[in-house]
């Protein structure tokens, strides 16, 4: 079955209508760029009653800067990241996460927050984000909510997100200038989601902050990444040691992420 | 003469191509047309207990027992001992694969039938599934076709004196895999019936290759006269293989349009063609090779299981791949002794079918392999190793040990360009000096036949359901001086619009801009098998040519009465009649024949321009192009990533006719060789459940995941057809893995490390190394 089952389709203009909209109407799903729900209505996997199109709320298309933050609308695309039209809070890091996600064509529709509230352990955003200081911002008729991204990702494909709410803007705090990043991936091929995938940021005062996502289990946060690197190499037999996959290939290409993820930290 | 044979002409049916004009199936718009979707068996093995149809649905479901008078499809083979299968177009009593077809449900669209299809319950008593096909083999496990007694299809036997082999023979024995592939072209299967009452025919458009050969294939099960029925080949989005299969879509869709005289519409979406769609590629080797000391080739032994899939397919039959691995596993070589043994297993998947390259490619991989292993075994390079057993260009034509009738090449030369090529002492070098940065650098070689445009002592020996004889071309100058070419082959990324217009050119010198071909339609083109076995060039081309020569002929003739010459002063020449005293432009004369006719004389011919000629080769054995593939490749010993460096390929495909259309063969082939080579595996569960249903769990390479292949052409002329053109339409699907997987042994085996099954992918390659390091292969 390839044919999404019949459902009800609404487009408002406002946030309010939007909130009103899933509120009233039972088993209404939110959709912006439509990457991921797009195939999962086509394959019958996912059948909402209705969904609420969020493309045309114009304030989650836009993004607010200030000394510290800055907060990003919910519906800016991957490519509004990759070709610069929104400024990158981690001075070009972002551009080129962004531009490593799959191909163009999903890049120019697939969204930030769309990325994030699906919580896809294997998406880009998701495991590089995890490395800036980054909340999401959740909105409903009752109010907004933020929090951390690390506490809003729940396990694969599990958010802290409740039915009425719907992830508005992602702030992310600006990093001192010193620190320095790096994000590298391992896909089976170009466009593919990552087997597995490797951030690292590496602090003014020497902390290294690691990120290893991919495959299917969420990404983890390694606080104390120096611990793990010795001259600028990724200890393998430590990392190993943690266990973060069930096999010898998963740990191998993990560490593979994170070593290139780290050279690209230093070539900045 | 300018674009005729040998030009590299642009490709004249590219045009509507490019700028998104195509006509395919799912482009046909036609009023009260209503779309079908399929329930389909989600049990790989099972007894139907019960369907259960609402009743405000039930007038739009058709299940197997509404079918009333229609039959299963058969593809039965003369091989002996080959066991039968039928086919059911909707299932009853039992269900044998995952996706196999239950109830037919109609509705205006798709996603409407769908919505039918989701409130029908089955109940369904699963029974034991057979999933892999050695165990498959083995007595006293479940059975597909209980009356068989066993899950063999067929069983095939050779010897050639092996018993001769010397005893102090050295030799290597490999297990070699090539995995499940699903048939992957871009556009998938998809059909339209609708009833045509003013000829009284059924019209049936569909996404096929052999219009002719699913008409027979229709009439059979439908149990009608040919004549009632029409098949419409439109613009299809690649074959190779997959669109030469008679669908039980087709005929389920055929008898409701007969019987209710709806116009039904059916296209297969991605999830069903990987799903439910016929596979190819899954074989299993055990293969020892022998050699004298110096690396002489003295003998092959093997043993070849094929996993054949529930049901013998229309029309090539569950034992094509099986059934020629005997005799294509010599390869290029010529030595003396040799033995095989081959396996075609039922098993609860959906049926193998000849994919591009059939079964060259899992043999070529078999083969090549070993012997790379064999070379490593004795100590010298692999290149030196197939050199010494090649078959020799003054041995040509030559008969191998398994009666394959090479007809011309020069094997070894094709061999040594390919070394240069591939620059081998560069990557010597490199290896020698080799850093450790993790990366390991190798070069592999693997070479094959390629047989094409085999006829009918070949395929009368097999009895599948279509022996290819002759094959006709109807030509015909319209009264303005234009060629129509009729072909019942089809064209469908080969560029036939473009190589027969080649052909026709260099004959009657009509311009390109005035010949058009016509095929795809079984009411407008001669029976013809259609198009298959890279058969197309030789057969079509030799049709199109002998249908012009007679054409000149009649030209000639009417020329000769207005140039008032005798038929013998006048020659055809760039588009003109040219007698003693004058000539006559071709239009001129077609003008005359259709439009003036007081202009001729009272005798001229009554036959008129207007022409059907047949053609068959010298020999009908097939041509045999081949090629030496060689591969560069840097792998990553810690994450297992492959990288192709440099893929190089030495073609000798005799005479070409459009040398960039068969680069584009070439590219295309090699394309999915590699997806054969590293990406594509369709697996399946215990429970006989495939484990790919959409593009993002089976891999297929993209652009970004093809190198910068470089060609080499040689052109040796076939001495049987009519320009010394050879068929190349596959070969570029068959080498790679071969060549690849050698690339990495080569880079691997100072680690120890053997890859013996495709795809390689960077876990198996990571894990090999491992099972290198622990000591055991």
């Amino acid at each position: 079955l390839m044919k999404a089952a019949a459902f009800s389709y609404f487009r408002p203009s406002t946030l309010k209508e939007a909130l009103d909209c899933l509120q009233s109407v039972a088993g209404a799903k939110p959709i912006a760029g439509g990457q991921t729900l797009g195939p999962m209505l086509n394959l019958r996997l996912a059948k909402p009653e209705a969904l609420v199109d969020l493309t045309r709320l114009k304030d989650l298309k836009t993004f607010e800067e200030n000394a510290t933050f800055i907060t990003y609308g919910a519906c800016l695309t991957h490519a509004n990241f990759e070709d610069g039209l929104v400024p990158c809070a981690a001075r070009g890091f972002m551009a080129k996460v962004a531009g490593g996600i799959a191909y163009r064509a999903v890049r120019t529709r697939g969204t930030i927050g769309g990325s994030l509230a699906h919580a896809d352990p294997a998406a880009d955003w998701l495991c590089a984000l995890l490395a800036l200081n980054t909340n999401v911002t959740l909105s409903s008729g009752s109010g907004k909510r933020s929090l951390p991204l690390s506490s809003f990702v729940k396990g694969p494909l599990a958010a802290d997100i409740r039915l009425d709410e719907i992830l508005t803007a992602v702030t992310v705090e600006k990093p001192a200038p010193e620190d320095r990043f790096g994000y590298a991936k391992i896909c089976r091929k170009t466009g593919e989601f990552a087997e597995a995938a490797g951030t690292v940021r590496r602090f003014a005062d020497g902390r290294v902050r690691l990120v290893s996502g991919g495959g299917d289990r969420s990404p983890v946060i390694i606080e104390n990444g120096a611990e793990f690197i010795t001259a600028g190499s990724i200890d393998k037999e430590r990392f190993f040691a943690l266990g973060l996959s069930s096999d010898l290939y998963g740990n191998a290409i993990r560490a593979a992420t994170l070593q290139r993820a780290l050279d690209e930290s230093f070539a900045k | 003469m300018e674009n005729g044979i040998g030009a590299r002409m642009l490709r004249k049916e590219d045009d509507r191509y490019m700028r998104g004009r195509g006509q395919f199936v799912g482009d046909f718009k036609i009023h009260g047309m209503q779309e079908v979707a399929f329930l389909r068996s989600p049990i790989a093995h099972g007894l139907i207990k019960d369907i259960r149809i609402p009743d405000e649905v039930r007038e739009n479901v058709i299940i197997s027992s509404d079918l009333l008078g229609v039959l299963g499809i058969k593809a039965d083979t003369a091989l002996p001992g080959f066991k039968s299968s039928v086919q059911p177009v909707l299932a009853s009593g039992k269900v044998r694969h995952v996706g196999e077809l239950v109830a037919m449900c109609i509705a205006p669209t798709r996603a409407e039938a769908e919505d039918i299809a989701e409130l029908i319950t089955l109940e369904i008593e699963e029974l034991p599934p057979v999933t892999e096909m050695l165990a498959g083999r083995q007595p006293g496990g479940p059975l597909l076709h209980e009356k068989w007694g066993d899950n063999l299809f067929l069983s095939t036997s050779i010897d050639v004196n092996f018993s001769g082999l010397p005893a102090n023979a050295r030799k290597v024995t490999r297990e070699l895999r090539t995995s499940r592939q699903a048939m992957s072209p871009l556009e998938g299967r998809g059909v339209i019936t609708q009833y045509d009452d003013r000829l009284g025919q059924l019209v049936v458009i569909s996404s096929t290759q052999q219009p002719h050969i699913v008409r027979s294939g229709l009439a059979e099960c439908l149990a009608i006269p040919e004549g009632e029925i029409r098949v419409i080949a439109p613009d299809v989005g690649g074959g190779f293989g997959y669109k030469g299969i008679l669908l039980p879509e087709e005929v389920a869709l055929a008898w409701v349009t007969l019987k209710r005289g709806l116009t039904l519409k059916w296209i297969e979406d991605r999830r069903e063609n990987l799903i439910a769609g016929a596979d190819c590629r899954e074989h299993h080797y055990v293969l020892t090779a022998y050699a004298d000391e110096t690396g002489r080739l003295l003998g092959l032994d093997c043993q070849a299981t094929v996993d054949a899939g529930a049901y013998s397919a229309y029309p090539f039959s569950a034992c094509l791949e099986a059934g020629q691995i005997g005799s294509i596993l010599p390869g290029l070589y010529d030595f003396p002794h040799y033995r095989c043994h081959t396996y075609s297993v039922a098993t609860n998947k959906p049926p193998i079918l000849p994919y591009r390259g059939v079964a060259r490619t899992g043999v070529c991989f078999a083969l090549e392999v070993t012997l790379d292993a064999l070379a490593r075994e004795l100590g010298i390079e692999p290149w030196e190793l197939r050199a010494r057993s090649l078959v020799r260009p003054e041995q040509m034509p030559f008969d191998n040990i398994a009666k394959r009738h090479f007809d011309s090449g020069d094997y070894p030369q094709a061999l040594r360009r390919a070394v240069e090529m591939i620059r081998l002492e560069d990557v010597r070098a490199e290896q020698a000096a080799r850093a450790s940065t993790g990366k390991m650098t190798g070069a592999g070689f693997a070479m094959y036949s390629e047989q094409a445009g085999h006829g009918t002592s070949v395929y009368a020996a097999w009895g599948i359901p279509f022996v290819p004889g002759y094959e006709q071309c109807y030509a015909r100058l319209t009264p303005d001086g234009g060629l129509e070419l009729r072909i019942g082959a089809h064209s469908h990324g080969q560029g036939l619009e473009t190589t027969l217009s080649q052909v026709a050119h260099s004959i009657l010198g009509i311009g390109h801009d005035r010949i058009k071909l016509i095929h795809g339609d079984t009411a407008k083109t001669p029976y013809s098998t259609g198009t298959w076995g890279s058969r197309c060039a030789i057969m079509s081309g030799g049709a199109v040519a002998e249908a012009c020569e007679q054409l000149g002929q009649r030209v000639k003739q009417i020329g000769a009465k207005l140039l008032q010459a005798r038929a013998e002063e006048v020659r055809l020449n760039d588009g003109f009649v040219e007698g003693p005293r004058g000539r006559v432009a071709v239009p001129d004369i077609a003008r005359t024949w259709y439009r003036r006719p007081q202009d001729l004389p009272f005798d001229a011919d009554p036959a008129g321009l207007e022409i059907t000629a047949g053609y068959k080769a010298k020999r009908d054995t097939g041509t045999f192009s081949y090629a030496a593939h060689a591969a560069k490749v840097v792998v990553d010993v810690f994450t297992g990533e492959i990288e192709i460096a440099d893929y190089v390929v030495v073609e000798d495909a005799g005479t070409l006719i459009n040398p960039m259309i068969v680069d584009g063969q070439i590219y295309g082939g090699c394309a999915q060789g590699i997806g054969t080579a590293l990406y594509e595996e369709m697996t399946y569960d215990a429970n006989g459940q495939p484990k790919a249903s959409t593009l993002s769990d089976y891999l297929l390479p993209g652009p970004t995941e093809i190198p910068a292949i470089r060609i080499d052409h040689m052109e040796t002329p076939s001495p049987y057809t009519r320009f010394g053109q050879k068929g190349l339409g596959e070969g570029g699907a068959i080498a790679p893995p071969a060549a690849i997987t050698n690339a990495i042994n080569d880079a691997l085996a100072p680690l120890g490390a053997e890859l013996l099954i495709s795809p390689v992918t960077p876990r198996r390659v990571v894990e090999a190394i491992a099972r290198a390091r622990a000591g055991s292969r």
